[in-house]
């Protein structure tokens, strides 16, 4: 189990930081990713391996017009 | 060219540090002009813009005035960083009046040249008061020192045959034509409360007028009451200093840096520059928040074919400056050129469509189930050319369609529309009766909270669904955000000082998915700091998408990145190299607080702005019918469990409805009541004296209305 934005939500072995803005359906292209309050830069998505445990913050940054 | 009935010689003031110190009062009954100081004591408790404007409107009315009203004005002012050309969005002018929808002052910003040439032609405001007895033009030439109050009835009614045809007359030359700037309604202004104002701007590129639009609260109702046909203004000689900066050099390198940022990062965020704010459609979908049919739900898989790509692909010119001010890199302003028009008085013409912005996609498109972008750019059209406000007519005709299928009206009542969702060409209809002033058209247009009192009384309907399904608050239609899922957002709607425009608190993001405000004291700080940021802009003449629709690519490493702290401070920075003064961003939220706190006692002395006022129709907190608690019912049923550990096997489907409802409301009183203590006002909505003492508020004309309440 992980944490994404403070709730729980299942772990698998492999999951990137990809894996689950897909599993999400996070398609929104402005966001901040941070594991662990450690940023993570979008040319990393694909390869940052996600831990068992671990505390995602997916940030989306709109704030209306 | 109609008779001339005045001729005015003044002498422009010129600009010191922003301001140009003088304000125009023009009243139609008696055709009466002067000139007004601007104090001092107006700088320091108002900045300029919409305070400005509350300011003036406050000593105009009275709790007795309604909005047609003699003495009911339309202000305006365009703050004062407003005209400066070298950052992005520095055009806005606020205006202010007393709705015919709310009965309350309505607040509307729009951009479009007239509010920077009116200040630099000498006027910081302009209050106009009265009636005239025929229909009238005003002409402000702010080169030659001029104002002249001409005859116009022979002058087409519509926006963009008038603003051409006014831009062409007082323009010396082609060359001239971006010199001149017109606000104008429409003829759905006359025969609806919808009525927005047009302001144009000349493109010299596509040697068009193309328009800004001061939207919400029926503007355009009101000067098609005082008889107005159109406002002119005419100033040669816009140049980067206008505005007497004390510290130039500063705005031009915010202003370089701010150009770079649009340069690099606007492409990888939110592609501005080639949609504009439709860029969002289909996130909103994909986020359960684009309001489908009369917001029932919140996206649908046909939002496809209304998606940024299909705009940007097949509609709308690519590669022009759409600026809707000079300096605007972010340039948003978005149009489709040589558009056919397929219905109505202009069927078979070719017209340049400005939009569709997203709450035109949203609104005229999902909300009325119409998914098909030649018919919202054809419905964009004619609520701008007929002067309508596109988000209340959206939701007014949403609603309308939910009655319609739900059987609350008849097709018959309807004066044979079919209104069901999808109908474009009823939709068409519906606008083009709104023009004429005929049939259904001159109910559908009195807005929501009438159209219930008509159904119910009229018609039979059911006032208790009616209720629930109605989206508006306080006499003002919901502008196009589905947000049944973030309770800040339902509080940033309906406690909303004017009505649920979502100009005051976009919070869906942060509270929905980002969970950055789980309790109900950080949904109130949210409530309250955001409000109060937002209001600035509209004291000073700032646009506010170039704050928050390109950050800066490092704006992640920073505390609070939904704040965008970078922009904040070239804010901070831009006011005092313009005024000369020295506010931190502490001072910037105070002086936000001062006008905001007497916007809310404004109401309050209006007979709204209370707590009974601050509450929302059902549909904006959850499900009211079964369709749309089953199209989410995974989501629902866990919410019983985690939330109010509750069996949902155990309870059939009405009674799911009930406890979900139940929960809902309770939350929104707590919300309502943590809201009301952040921003230091009473368990009733009303502002504390103390609080007013503390932001220097306490002014004896504000203490008198809210003293009785207390
Ligand atoms: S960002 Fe868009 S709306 Fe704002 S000033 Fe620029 S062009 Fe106008």
């Amino acid at each position: 189990m992980i944490k994404v934005n403070t709730e729980d939500y299942p772990w698998h072995a492999g999951m990137t930081v990809r894996n689950l803005l897909d599993e999400k359906q996070f398609t929104f292209r402005h966001i901040i990713v941070r594991v662990n309050g450690e940023f993570v830069p979008e040319e990393d998505y694909e390869k940052w391996l996600i831990q068992d445990g671990d505390d995602v913050l997916v940030l989306h940054l709109m704030a209306g017009g | 060219m109609g008779t001339i009935i005045k001729d005015y010689s003044y002498t422009p003031a010129k600009i010191k540090r922003g301001y140009s110190g003088k304000s125009l009062y023009i009243n139609l009954s008696d055709l009466r002009i002067e000139q007004k100081e601007i104090t001092e004591f107006m700088k320091e408790k108002f900045t300029g813009g919409k305070g400005f404007d509350l300011w003036y409107l406050w000593h105009a009315v009275t709790p007795e005035t309604r909005w047609d009203s003699p003495e009911n004005e339309i202000v305006m002012s365009v703050g004062p960083l407003g005209g400066i050309t070298q950052y992005a969005g520095t055009g806005k002018t606020l205006l202010c009046s007393i709705s015919p929808l709310t009965d309350i002052p309505i607040d509307s910003n729009v951009g479009g040249y007239f509010g920077p040439l009116l200040k630099f032609s000498g006027w910081d405001a302009f209050e106009l008061q009265g009636k005239s007895e025929k229909e009238i033009l005003i002409f402000i030439d702010g080169n030659n020192g001029r104002i002249q109050i001409e005859e116009a009835e022979e002058y087409p009614e519509d926006t963009h045959l008038l603003a051409e045809e006014l831009t062409k007359k007082y323009a010396e030359n082609e060359d001239d034509m971006v010199n001149v700037s017109v606000v104008c309604s429409g003829s759905g202004a006359k025969h609806s409360y919808l009525g927005m104002l047009n302001f144009s701007f000349y493109d010299p590129r596509r040697k068009v007028c193309r328009f800004k639009q001061a939207a919400r609260g029926g503007l355009g109702t009101i000067l098609h009451d005082k008889k107005v046909k159109a406002l002119v203004v005419k100033y040669r000689g816009v140049k980067p200093n206008l505005n007497d900066a004390a510290d130039i050099s500063t705005i031009n390198k915010v202003g370089v840096k701010y150009h770079k940022e649009v340069h690099d990062l606007d492409h990888k965020q939110n592609k501005m520059r080639q949609i504009g704010t439709a860029n969002t459609v289909m996130i909103m979908s994909q986020y359960d928040l684009l309001p489908t049919r009369n917001f029932q739900t919140g996206g649908d898989p046909e939002a496809v074919k209304i998606s940024p790509e299909v705009f940007i692909n097949e509609w709308l010119t690519q590669g022009l400056h759409d600026g809707c001010w000079y300096g605007c890199t972010m340039s948003c302003a978005k149009c489709a050129d040589h558009f056919l028009i397929t219905t109505g008085p202009y069927a078979g013409q070719r017209v340049t469509v400005d939009g569709p912005e997203y709450e035109c996609a949203a609104g005229l498109g999902a909300n009325l189930g119409v998914f098909d972008p030649q018919a919202i750019l054809e419905e964009n059209f004619y609520c701008d050319t007929y002067g309508i406000d596109l988000i209340s007519f959206a939701t007014c005709t949403a609603f309308i369609m939910e009655c319609y299928q739900r059987g609350q009206i008849t097709r018959e009542q309807m004066g044979g529309l079919d209104l069901r969702f999808g109908n474009s060409q009823a939709v068409l209809e519906l606008m083009h009766q709104i023009s004429r002033g005929e049939g259904f058209g001159r109910i559908a247009g009195l807005g929501i909270r009438k159209l219930k009192k008509i159904f119910v009384e009229e018609f039979g309907a059911d006032p208790k669904l009616l209720q629930d399904i109605g989206m508006e608050v306080k006499g003002l239609e919901y502008s196009e955000y589905a947000h049944k899922e973030s309770l800040a957002q339902q509080g940033g709607f309906a406690m909303a000082t004017k009505g649920p425009q979502h100009d005051e608190a976009w919070l869906i993001f942060m509270d929905m998915v980002n969970k950055q405000i789980p309790t109900f004291e950080d949904k109130a700080n949210a409530l309250y700091y955001f409000p109060m940021f937002r209001t600035w802009f509209g004291l000073v003449g700032l646009c506010k998408l170039p704050w928050n629709d390109l950050v800066p690519a490092d704006n992640y490493k920073t505390d609070s990145p939904a704040k965008v702290p970078e922009h904040v401070q070239n804010y901070v920075d831009l006011f005092n190299a313009v005024t000369g003064k020295h506010i931190d961003n502490e001072e910037l939220i105070l002086q936000s607080e001062r006008v905001y706190q007497f916007q809310r006692v404004f109401s309050v002395r209006m007979g709204k702005g209370e707590r009974k006022d601050d509450y929302p129709p059902y549909r904006s907190l959850g499900p009211v019918s079964r369709e749309e608690y089953l199209s989410r019912q995974e989501l629902y049923d866990k919410q019983l469990r985690e939330l109010q550990k509750l069996d949902p096997e155990t309870m059939d489907l009405d009674e799911k409805i009930a406890a979900t409802r139940r929960y809902r409301e309770d939350q929104y009183e707590q919300l309502m009541d943590a809201v009301y203590r952040r921003r230091g006002w009473t368990e009733n909505g009303i502002p504390t004296p103390e609080r007013l003492k503390a932001i220097g508020m306490d002014l004896p004309e504000l203490l008198e209305v809210i003293e009785p309440k207390l």
